[in-house]
């Protein structure tokens, strides 16, 4: 389905669209609050750019120093040049420690590669340990945000999945009550797993670690107990040095939520011991992006969310609209680099505003590109439907007097026509929108009444 | 071709404009430190306390299981750090001493010296941080620059209790982790 077709679907409740809109911008609120508290904002996004253009530059030996000291620390390093490839060695991984069960904090990575369904059709079972996550597995769907992955759910239908699931009350829905019932629930996953994944959010060249942040716990509650850490990593997420996680880790929470920083931002150096530690590093799809001059710099992204929670589409869409792994402005530069057919219409789910551009804390031209893959998309995809119009406007802007004509025509024919005809599925501008009052006159017959 | 070769030489075969590292400035905040850390901690749902108003609280809270760690309270403990790290899944309160804080969002710095076990200030179902005063920095920046190289296996900035917002962004505390944080100020 087009994302057309999936926002019309999502706009059909109109009242919770409306409130989806207005959450995600007091979301994008918070977000410039706070960043306006910090004198050194432009200063500190302008800086984390440049890093990030360099760890573009130099990626392959910040990759090769990454390993080397990881291994060094006792980390196992693994390699995948795709997803299928990431799966089968965090198979690997669990069938070596006869593991059936995983707590698994948030990776939009492995949502990617689409680990959970391959796991669990070889007999793990997986547990989304973050609350949000963990309500849209109970639903069988994904995310619909990357940083909020439940924003598309009232407390009334989470109230009612808790009391089907988690046996709480019926039709209590305080937020409190529900957390505290998922707290307890997930309490006996994360005491009984033998293996926890996670995702991570910088590793570190300099010194071979890795940074996991949550607000919950859940990454930590789940690795420190298990015996065996897989941390997923797409090969885009390295950065230089430690020094550098000051610049990213002031950037990444106030992006995304306005808060002042995740409440754990952990960072493994090597396993505790007696512990096992894996780190697979993922490209599927990286280095074919890296290689496309106009769209490598979407590489930079730190999946903060902050372009989905300021684009006036993605707020009146919603998350699933999209049909692609990360929605939303930055996912709609991202996906077409992995499978252009699929996601064609993704980047003219926009209104170039530019907004995202303007909130992204590593400076990622996103509307440029989005107006970028439009062209590659027509190239390859034709007109999409909107040759024939064009072709018929262009003959009538050609000759003035079939302009005359026309004009004269159309202003007479809006005032008669039956909407049913006016509307028609072929004036696709139609759709959700009026067509303006036709004026009585021309601006050509107006001047000459009025000014000559 | 292992797939790590063919990864590198990928990106090896890519024509890649160099770009320079840049060196990142020692910012500050203006205002005074602790002032503004205390409000950061205020802000991300913890609290402040000094010594004698902990000790009021522990007395009045009567907590079963404690484990302390902190070099300031050595005798609040009524327990040992277990061999096996589920054994903590009931335990009341944690006391542990920082490293240091960061003024501009409360962050606290905590190594595997700090913790002994790395789970304990997350399955904690009360965390307390002891901090000197005199430890606190203005900016993450000067924060990275006071851990330097140092080579803990496990290093973690705590910044509050455990949180979520994922049922109609209401905020709840107590998610996973820790359900309150307390740091004394010493």
């Amino acid at each position: 389905m087009s994302h057309p077709q999936n926002a019309a679907e999502f706009l059909k409740n109109q009242a919770k669209a409306k409130w989806h809109d207005e959450t995600l911008w007091f979301v994008r609120d918070k977000r410039d609050r706070i960043s306006k508290t910090i004198p050194e904002w432009e200063n500190l996004r302008n800086l984390a750019s440049q890093i990030k253009d360099n760890v573009l530059a130099n990626l392959g030996s910040y990759l090769e120093q990454f390993e080397q000291n990881a291994i060094k620390n006792g980390i196992h390093v693994h390699w995948a040049k795709d997803g299928d490839e990431h799966n089968r060695i965090v198979l690997d991984i669990l069938q070596k420690h006869h593991c059936t069960a995983i707590v698994k904090s948030k990776s939009i990575l492995t949502e990617e590669c689409h680990l959970n369904p391959f796991l669990e059709k070889n007999g793990v079972e997986v547990v989304d340990t973050d609350l949000g996550e963990r309500i849209v597995q109970l639903l069988h769907q994904p995310p619909s945000h990357i940083v909020l992955p439940a924003i598309h759910l009232k407390k009334r239908e989470i109230s009612e999945l808790f009391h089907e699931k988690l046996q709480t009350e019926k039709g209590n829905e305080d937020p409190t009550y529900l957390t505290h019932a998922a707290r307890l629930h997930l309490r006996e996953k994360f005491l009984g797993a033998k293996v926890a994944l996670t995702g991570v959010n910088f590793g570190i060249a300099e010194t071979g670690e890795f940074v996991v942040c949550t607000n919950e716990g859940n990454a930590d509650m789940g690795v420190h107990l298990a015996d065996v850490h897989v941390a997923c990593m797409g090969i885009e997420k390295i950065l230089p040095r430690r020094k550098d996680l000051g610049i990213f880790l002031r950037l990444l929470a106030r992006s995304a939520t306005g808060q002042p920083v995740t409440n754990y931002n952990s960072h493994f150096r090597s396993p505790a011991p007696g512990k096992e530690l894996h780190i697979v590093l993922v490209d599927n799809g990286r280095t074919a992006q890296l290689a496309r001059e106009k769209f490598k710099n979407s590489l930079k992204c730190i999946r903060c969310g902050a372009c989905m929670n300021t684009c006036p589409i993605y707020r009146r869409s919603g998350g699933y609209s999209y049909g692609s792994t990360v929605p939303g402005p930055i996912g709609s530069i991202l996906s077409p680099g992995l499978d252009m057919k699929k996601h064609s219409t993704l980047p003219f789910a926009s209104t170039l505003c530019g907004s995202c551009s303007d909130v992204c804390p590593v400076k990622i031209n996103i509307h440029e590109q989005l107006y970028e893959w439009r062209q590659e998309i027509t190239k390859t995809h034709g007109e999409l439907g909107k040759g024939l119009s064009m072709w018929i406007a262009a003959g009538i802007f050609k000759s003035p007097l079939a302009y005359k004509i026309s004009g004269g025509l159309m202003r007479k024919a809006l005032k008669v026509l039956p909407d049913s005809l006016i509307y028609h599925p072929i004036n696709a501008w139609g759709k959700s929108r009026d067509l303006p009052e036709a004026p009585k006159e021309s601006f050509q017959q107006w001047y000459q009444k009025n000014r000559s | 071709m292992s797939s790590r070769e063919n990864i590198l030489s990928a990106i090896q075969g890519i024509a890649l404009e160099s770009k320079p590292l840049p060196e990142i400035p020692d910012f500050g905040i203006p205002g005074e430190v602790e002032a503004t850390f205390v409000q950061s901690i205020q802000g991300n749902k913890g609290e402040v306390m000094d010594k004698a108003e902990f000790e009021s609280w522990l007395a009045a809270e009567k907590h079963s299981k404690i484990i302390s760690r902190s070099a300031s309270f050595p005798d609040a403990s009524n327990l040992y750090l277990p061999a096996d790290a589920h054994e903590l899944n009931d335990l009341d309160l944690a006391i542990l001493d920082g490293q240091f804080g960061v003024a501009e969002n409360g962050a606290i710095w905590l190594e595997d010296a700090e913790l002994g076990l790395r789970v304990l200030p997350f399955i904690t179902e009360h965390l307390v941080i002891v901090l000197d005063r005199n430890s606190l920095v203005a900016t993450m920046h000067q924060g990275y620059a006071r851990i330097g190289d140092a080579s803990s296996g496990f290093g973690v900035f705590i910044a509050g209790p455990s949180k979520t917002a994922d049922i109609e962004q209401s905020l709840v505390v107590g998610a996973h982790g820790a359900k309150s944080l307390r740091v004394v100020l010493v």
